[in-house]
């Protein structure tokens, strides 16, 4: 076995863990070491705690030695999004306005965390409010991609995937409101899974998006996502969206990995114009793999799915910008008094503190929704967008009376440099083309990486789609596709990556 | 233009107004929910309470927290709506009502936009000539109530003027039924009576459904009062055609009685400015119960937009037909059912249940009964001296402090005859004043009518020896002669003495 426990999967350390081959402590301090080592380049931590994180590592370690029955992932350690609220931790969600503010409370997902004796670590980088596909929308500065430091590692979970690619953490928390799981796993060799719309607890999860946003696992591996995806799943009587249903069997799922006789639809209006070469060849290799492992493969045709982009670009900023409101300096948070202006009213001092506390794409989003809402516009922006999110939703059901899954890339391009496409919003938004109609469906879906694109040796990755509460599907294919292709490989795609050097080491 | 400044805005008398004018009345009245935790979260709702005591993530309005509905609450505006005879939604949502308030946690209101739980309703008033007035309900609807703003320094109390304000979020997230009326047209006249007889036939309704507190006073129920004045018809013309004037909406109307008065100042207002030709603003008023006139407030235009889309936070509220029906189970009486029931059972004459109704009384009297008073008793005290007091001090019965449980007691202390009237009053007076329940107050003041027979006898002597050509009266028969005898007696006794017993003594003695 590998003697850094950083290169362990989260299902070997669990294992090692559980059979005393190795401390929570040392798995825990290993971990610390290595941020220490890297994230000056990386940038992909807001926040680290590593006191807490010893902390919580020592009590587990103390529980498992006195014989306790402890969870499978005890004492493994994890990262956090930093929209995810943690008692006692920052959470800034990646803007100036909740720079240091320190939540009176866990998001649910975060106590499942810590009742399975997960310890934190910290709490990762993200574009400001999810807004963005790069991290460079976070306020605290981009996080830089693992394969490369000069290009994007994805957003708005950009921190998430980024501490997985980097072994900065075996396990992060991301959530993806129209890809931001998914498409930051596409672009760092990762995995990243998006479970169906109410399938973990949205309670203490900053809203972007509040019908879009659904936090879930970025991982390594296929097994270690299942294994965190049934920790933090299944009902929240604190959210009323929370599916009231157990959590499906996902990690049984992927240990099945078998698609012999499944039925495995690829999207036709995902993957032509706009995809780049290599993305479009490693994801054809895969859907050949999968038909090579007995799998039916057919092309299936989703026409709705040409205006997921516009819809979301709606109901988005639209929900966005009521629940950004609550940001006022009146009660947490930043307070910014207006300049010149003696005795101000407290509209005044709202005004200035949302002009300083927000970046400029939290404002450009705001500002669109606000008008999609106002009266004489609903109708033709919030309205028609509704009813296209119904028309994709039905061309989802459609699809799955044929299929058992549906595939497509998952970003239609590998990592792009830092800085290339922050002056053109619409060609940013463009990355989540592939991701968006999953989330105004509520259905689940899971990016893996696919391999190498041939042109820039940069990761690319494959959606996989299932069925609302179907989430054990994207598993069960997921690993099996993992498995033929780290065969294939020769071993994991993320041991391709550069060697990260210590900063001054 | 909006001003705090109150002056004085010219008005024409109301029956000159209501000789050229129609008035239209809409009336939204919001209803706290007495369920024991807020809207959406498990906080407590108890008045009173320490500021920022009842708070929790939620009701903050925190980053990350998720509202979920009171499904008591729920529960509460279905049988309202059923007892309001409306149509209860099978399938609704919540929308979110978006604009910026320091007392919104999360400057927008969760309520309900073109959904309400309960539409197309009526509630039938009876007024005080007899006649009944049906009231058309446009809707009842959920929602949140906000935080309170306390402004500290201003001379008004106002935001204008204060050094800084503070927020009490206690308040924000209980749950709020709002009942809108239609139009309410063809009252002529009547309009301010209509009004008030309309939201104290709700308070008695909701009273009876025990699902608020119902206390105008503390907030509990809070009535905004929109009037718009139209001319009157002419020739032939029906007076439904003519086209709806421009309405203010009068806020802040505390009492039944501010109600009626509100009504009334701004028809009486409106038909002056429109006397000279003017135009109405619409706009927000200020009723000012002391001075009796309203203020402009915000002006309040068709643009304003508060954005609303339905709630995605929350799911649909989709009450099954069963739950619906269990619900309409559970209901009261009909107002109308339940008036005439408790007028026979309390042997009153029409004309007493009238005036019970007109001071809001018969459920004071329903719990002043069933703590034990005479229906007599009962009815003489909330519709004699507490309504009143009430009328002269433009307050409502159960400001005072008075509870059916005292004037149980009060009316036992009398049939007892501990107290006779006067000192009954007295009594009263004590428990408004706060000294305590009137057996507490009747010991404090030393009241107490005096039991020696002994003292009374030597007092109807003492009266019939200074008072012999009286007496001889009375002996020759004239007995309502005796009652100057007996108002000598009382006066020997300092008050304090049974005068049916002192009338029996002298005419026992004059025989
Ligand atoms: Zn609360």
């Amino acid at each position: 076995m590998n003697t850094d426990p950083t290169r362990l999967s989260a299902a070997e350390l669990a294992h090692a863990i559980a059979s005393k081959e190795l401390s929570s402590v040392e798995v825990v301090q290993a971990h610390l070491d290595r941020i220490a080592a890297v994230d000056a380049d990386v940038h992909a931590f807001l926040h680290v705690d590593g006191a807490g994180a010893l902390d919580a590592a020592r009590a587990v370690d103390e529980r498992r030695a006195s014989g306790e029955d402890l969870h499978v992932l005890a004492g493994v350690p994890i990262a956090v999004k930093d929209v995810m609220a943690t008692k006692g931790l920052p959470t800034t969600c990646g803007s100036k306005i909740l720079e240091g503010w320190i939540p009176p409370y866990d998001a649910t997902l975060v106590s499942r965390l810590k009742a399975a004796g997960m310890p934190i670590l910290g709490k990762t980088n993200m574009d400001e409010f999810a807004m963005g596909s790069s991290t460079e929308h976070s306020a605290y500065g981009p996080t830089h991609n693992p394969w490369d430091l000069t290009r994007i590692p994805g957003g708005s979970g950009g921190g998430s995937s980024a501490v997985v690619a980097a072994y900065e953490a075996p396990l992060a928390i991301g959530t993806d409101t129209g890809g931001s799981i998914r498409q930051p796993a596409s672009v760092t060799g990762t995995v990243g899974v998006k479970p169906t719309y109410g399938g973990v607890s949205r309670y203490g999860l900053v809203a972007l998006a509040s019908s879009l946003d659904q936090a879930g696992p970025c991982t390594r591996t296929v097994l270690d996502a299942a294994l965190l995806h049934s920790v933090i799943g299944g009902h929240d009587p604190m959210d009323s969206t929370s599916i009231n249903a157990p959590v499906p069997s996902v990690v049984e799922a992927a240990r099945r990995a078998d698609v012999k006789g499944l039925k495995v639809g690829v999207i036709k209006e995902l993957g032509g114009e706009g995809y780049q070469a290599g993305v479009r060849a490693r994801f054809d290799e895969s859907v050949t793999l999968l038909q090579e492992a007995g799998a039916e493969v057919v092309e299936v045709s989703c026409p709705s799915f040409d205006y997921a982009l516009a819809a979301y670009y709606l109901i988005l900023p639209s929900e966005a910008s009521s629940n950004l409101a609550k940001f006022d300096a009146m009660r947490y948070g930043l307070r910014v008094l207006p300049e010149g202006i003696e005795d101000p009213s407290a509209e005044q001092v709202m005004a200035a503190t949302r002009d300083a506390g927000f970046g400029d794409e939290v404002k450009r989003r705001i500002i669109l929704g606000t008008y999609a809402l106002s009266s004489g516009y609903y109708d033709a922006y919030y309205g028609q967008a509704q009813k296209v999110r119904r028309l994709i939703a039905n061309d989802f059901s459609t699809a799955f009376e044929q299929v058992d899954v549906l595939v497509s890339p998952t970003a239609p391009t590998t990592a792009f440099k830092l800085g290339d496409k922050l002056d053109d919003p619409m060609s940013m938004y463009l990355q989540d083309v592939a991701t968006i109609p999953a989330n105004l469906a509520g259905v689940p879906g899971m990016s893996l990486p696919s391999g190498l694109a041939d042109e820039d040796g940069l990761p690319t990755g494959i959606q996989i789609l299932a069925p609302a509460t179907q989430d054990e599907r994207l598993y069960n294919v997921g690993a099996a596709l993992e498995k033929m292709l780290v065969d294939r490989w020769g071993g994991p795609l993320l041991a391709k990556a550069p060697q990260l050097t210590a900063k001054g080491a | 233009m909006s001003s705090a400044t109150s002056v004085a805005e010219e008005i024409v008398d109301y029956d000159e107004a209501l000789e050229r004018y129609d008035p239209v009345m809409g009336l939204e009245v919001h209803v706290e929910l007495n369920t024991a935790t807020k809207m959406f979260c498990g906080c407590a709702t108890g008045f009173g309470a320490d500021p920022n005591s009842q708070v929790c993530p939620v009701c903050l309005g925190l980053p990350g927290a998720l509202p979920v509905v009171n499904e008591k609450a729920v529960e509460s505006a279905i049988r309202i709506g059923l007892a309001l005879n409306c149509e209860i939604a099978e399938w609704c949502r919540f929308a979110r009502k978006n604009y910026f308030y320091p007392d919104m946690p999360k400057n927008f209101q969760t309520s309900q936009y073109d959904e309400p739980i309960a539409f197309e309703g009526h509630l039938d008033v009876e007024l005080g000539d007899g006649t009944t007035y049906r009231v058309e309900i446009e809707r009842a609807h959920m929602e949140e109530d906000t935080g309170k703003s306390l402004h500290i320094g201003g001379a008004t109390g106002r935001i204008h003027g204060a050094d800084h304000s503070l927020v009490d979020y206690n308040r924000a997230g209980i749950p709020l039924i709002e009942i809108v009326t239609k139009p309410l047209t063809g009252a002529g006249k009547r309009a301010p009576e209509v009004a008030k007889a309309y939201v104290g036939a709700l308070r008695e309704l909701l009273r009876a459904l025990g699902v608020s507190d119902v206390k105008m006073e503390q907030g509990s129920l809070r009535c905004d009062a929109n009037v718009s004045l139209r001319p009157r018809a002419t020739g032939d013309q029906s007076q439904d055609d003519v086209p709806l004037g421009t309405r203010t909406e009068t806020k802040n109307v505390n009492s039944l009685r501010s109600v009626e008065r509100a009504v009334r100042y701004e028809i009486t207002r409106h038909a002056a400015i429109l006397d000279r030709g003017d135009k109405i603003t619409q706009e927000t008023r200020h009723w000012h119960e002391d001075t009796g006139v309203t203020t402009s407030g915000r002006e309040k235009s068709d643009a304003e937009d508060y954005r609303y889309f339905p709630e995605p936070d929350l799911v649909p509220v989709a009450p099954t037909r069963e739950t619906v029906e269990m619900l309409r189970g559970t209901l009261p009486e009909a107002p109308g059912e339940r008036r005439r029931r408790l007028q026979n059972d309390w042997g009153y004459s029409d004309l007493e249940m009238r005036d019970v109704m007109n001071a809001g009384a018969v459920a004071l009297i329903e719990e002043t009964v069933a703590a034990g008073a005479t229906p007599a008793g009962a009815r003489k005290w909330w519709t004699g001296e507490l309504a009143r007091r009430a009328n002269v001090e433009g307050r409502s019965v159960e400001e005072f402090g008075v509870t059916p449980a005292h004037i149980a007691e009060l009316d036992r202390l009398v049939r007892d005859g501990r107290l006779n009237d006067s000192m009954a009053r007295q009594v009263l007076e004590g428990v408004i004043a706060g000294e305590g329940a009137p057996t507490e107050v009747a010991d404090a003041r030393g009241l107490e009518l005096v039991q020696d027979d002994g003292a009374l006898e030597a007092a109807v002597d003492k009266v019939i020896e200074a008072n012999a050509e009286v007496a001889q009266k009375v002996r020759d028969g004239k007995v309502q002669a005796a009652g100057a005898l007996i108002g000598q007696v009382m006066k020997e006794m300092k008050g304090q003495a049974d005068a049916g017993k002192a009338r029996e003594l002298i005419l026992a003695k004059l025989s």
